[in-house]
């Protein structure tokens, strides 16, 4: 498989009054063509700024300071603002968290669904709209053609994220980024987008990063998960084996923590202590303050091994039988 | 929609209705009008001629159920000194005043919108510095001190603009302007950046504020994840959302616009109503007083109508409707 994107070292910091916040510390991964990439963690851990990284939508006080990002062959982490915006909205795509946030209250959808394609190709209006009217009935909406004559308030949440996705997919990009898309929403509509996505996915070839905090959302979703912790990836491998068979401890956490692993009657695990000051990092293992198996070992910040088929960062990895 | 406006229109005519009261009655309280317009010298006969005439004679409550009976005509009074209707006194100033009043908005709109977008997309920019100092001027300088210092530097020093007075009009569409002549613009340009200057101030900082808070919005974010230009977004997505509150905002202060015309007409000898109002006051013409505050009043309700019915064109998720307020 062709990667789409691969991510080398990248290192996203803040440069803030109260210090150096690294909120993106040598991150590495890759998605290959039409593969579906699980970007799970704890809130804070720098899942987004990994994501608005890619598509150089990083503002002052934050900067890329090191790595590279590698686009279908091409190293766009110090592209020029204009090779940027030629990648955004068309080769790459980004979707966000908040549906009722995302669009533009004053404006309606066919607006921002048209604006979106004419920003990149010279098409004239009505071919425009109506790729935009068929994207919309990709995504499941009824009447297309009613609802982009709509403004955004006319729409339940369910329906904007359907927009946004639908707007995302215009273009037919390469890489869509879906940065906690399905979190603002109830469940079974949440179900359902998940759903058309993943359809969109596979009948487009379109590779996606799934930005979530949920390790449930992703294991039915993703062909691979990674892991993010204080802005590095600690464990990154095939989805069956991170569900399974979780190796670093954190991972193991975030699996506990799920409703649906856990026996039923059996009280809901919750990882211990508090989610990480991003100012004020341990100088090892950034989990050890909350990890029951950490040692001295852990002090040196453990680096990246292979382990049974997945790259992990951890001394003591929780193999079966495998005590520290 | 309709329904709206019936509403508003009762609701309009209340506030008439308790304004004429609230203003009857205070300029009432002030001053004896008679000894105005009687000669010192003039003996006990004569005072209460002159007392009859103006209807002063008459019990408080009476003169005012009168004056009412003659407002639901259309006819506020005579003026005391000029013996002619108040109104027409009123209607004959009007188009100065408003010519003031719709230059200063129009140069608070075209100086202080672009000021405030560019102060709010380069917040730390030395010249958005400048530019928000500025604004902290304009609010705190009062609008006379700077009156006079206008006119000092640009008519007496340079002697690039005339100082007083409306200058020559011409007549355009039915209506007589200053502003259709040069001589006239010279005469506007210094009285209506005058009156302008508060409202600059308030359209710089309105302006900034929205800019800086719908630049991290999220709908800003995923426009740029879109790959707009840079003018599509500032122009479209964010003005299109900032000129909510500034229309609103800047539509309102219309009222105040007018009303505080009336130092910048006293300094600059302007002929319009504000101007008109203070020599009522001097010599108090109640009559005229009270129909310029009543023509005032019906300003603010015509204005806050039309910027309503404006902001549900701006706004989608605005729709007038007959319920609440
Ligand atoms: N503009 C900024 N200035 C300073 N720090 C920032 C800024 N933006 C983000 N950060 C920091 O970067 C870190 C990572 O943020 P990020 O938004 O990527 O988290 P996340 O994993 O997406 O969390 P969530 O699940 O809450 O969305 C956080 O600790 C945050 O405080
Ligand atoms: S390196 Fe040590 S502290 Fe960190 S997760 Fe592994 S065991 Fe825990
Ligand atoms: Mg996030």
């Amino acid at each position: 498989m062709t990667a789409v994107l691969e991510v080398e070292g990248l290192k996203t910091h803040f440069f803030t009054r109260a210090g150096v916040v690294k909120a993106v510390d040598g991150v590495d991964f890759s998605v290959a063509k039409g593969e579906v990439m699980g970007l799970v963690g704890e809130s804070g851990s720098g899942k987004s700024i990994t994501g608005f990284s890619i598509l150089g939508l990083i503002d002052p006080p934050g900067r890329i300071v090191e790595g590279a990002i590698r686009f279908n062959g091409e190293d766009i982490a110090g592209a020029s603002e204009e090779r940027l915006k030629t990648l955004r909205g068309n080769r790459i795509a980004m979707i966000f968290q908040d549906p009722m946030m995302t669009l533009n209250p004053v404006l309606r959808i066919d607006t921002q669904m048209i604006e979106a394609i004419l920003a990149h190709e010279k098409v004239d209006k009505r071919e425009a709209w109506e790729r935009s009217r068929d994207a919309l009935g990709l995504v499941g909406i009824p009447s297309p053609e009613e609802r982009l004559q709509a403004y955004p308030h006319q729409l339940s949440g369910g329906m904007r994220q359907r927009v946004a996705i639908a707007t995302a997919f215009l273009n037919r990009p390469d890489l869509i980024i879906a940065d906690e898309p399905t979190t603002a929403l109830d469940v079974t509509i949440q179900a359902q987008i998940i759903h058309e996505a993943q359809k969109l996915t596979r009948q487009t070839g379109t590779a996606m990063i799934w930005i979530t905090h949920d390790l449930a959302v992703v294991a039915g979703l993703a062909d691979r998960i990674s892991v993010m912790y204080a802005g590095r990836i600690v464990e990154q491998g095939e989805t069956d084996l991170v569900i399974d068979h979780p190796l670093h401890p954190y991972t193991v956490g975030l699996l506990g923590s799920v409703p649906s692993a856990n026996k039923r009657g059996e009280r809901l695990y919750q990882i211990e202590g508090m989610t990480p000051n991003m100012l004020d990092l341990p100088e090892g293992c950034a989990f050890a303050p909350r990890c029951r198996w950490a040692t001295d070992a852990c002090t040196p910040p453990p680096g990246v091994q292979t382990v049974d088929g997945r790259q992990i960062r951890c001394v003591h990895p929780r193999r079966e039988g495998v005590t520290a | 929609m309709s329904a709206f406006v019936i509403r508003r229109l009762l609701q309009a005519f209340l506030v008439m209705a308790l304004m004429s009261v609230i203003v009857f009655f205070g300029v009432n309280v002030i001053g004896d009008p008679v000894y105005m317009l009687v000669s010192p010298d003039a003996d006990q006969a004569e005072l209460e001629a002159a007392i009859a005439r103006l209807g002063l004679d008459r019990p408080i409550w009476e003169q005012y159920l009168l004056f009412l009976q003659g407002a639901l005509r259309g006819d506020l009074g005579n003026s005391f000194i000029f013996g002619e209707p108040a109104l027409k006194l009123i209607f004959h100033h009007m188009p100065a005043t408003l010519e003031l009043a719709f230059s200063a908005l129009f140069l608070s709109v075209v100086i202080g919108i672009p000021l405030g977008l560019y102060a709010g997309l380069y917040p730390d920019n030395p010249i958005s510095k400048g530019i928000m100092a500025g604004s902290i001027l304009g609010f705190s300088l009062p609008t006379f001190w700077v009156g006079l210092m206008l006119i000092m530097v640009f008519a007496v020093e340079l002697g690039w603009l005339p100082s007083t007075g409306r200058g020559d009009t011409a007549t355009f569409l039915g209506i007589e302007s200053s502003l259709f002549t040069a001589d006239g613009l010279s005469h506007l340009f210094l009285p209506a950046l005058n009156l302008a200057l508060l409202k600059i101030s308030l359209a710089v900082r309105l302006t900034r504020a929205g800019v800086r808070e719908a630049m991290g919005q999220d709908y800003v974010k995923f426009a740029r994840a879109k790959g707009l230009s840079t003018r599509r977004i500032i122009f479209v997505h964010v003005l299109k959302n900032i000129m909510i509150p500034v229309v609103t905002v800047m539509g309102l202060e219309f009222g105040s616009l007018i009303g505080f015309s009336v130092v910048t007409e006293t300094i600059f000898a302007w002929p319009g109503m504000g101007k008109l109002l203070i020599d009522a006051i001097l010599q108090l013409d109640r009559p005229v007083v009270v129909a310029y505050l009543m023509i005032i009043v019906l300003f603010f309700v015509i204005i806050n109508l039309i910027v309503d019915i404006l902001y549900s064109i701006l706004d989608p998720r605005v729709r007038l409707q007959d319920q609440g307020a």
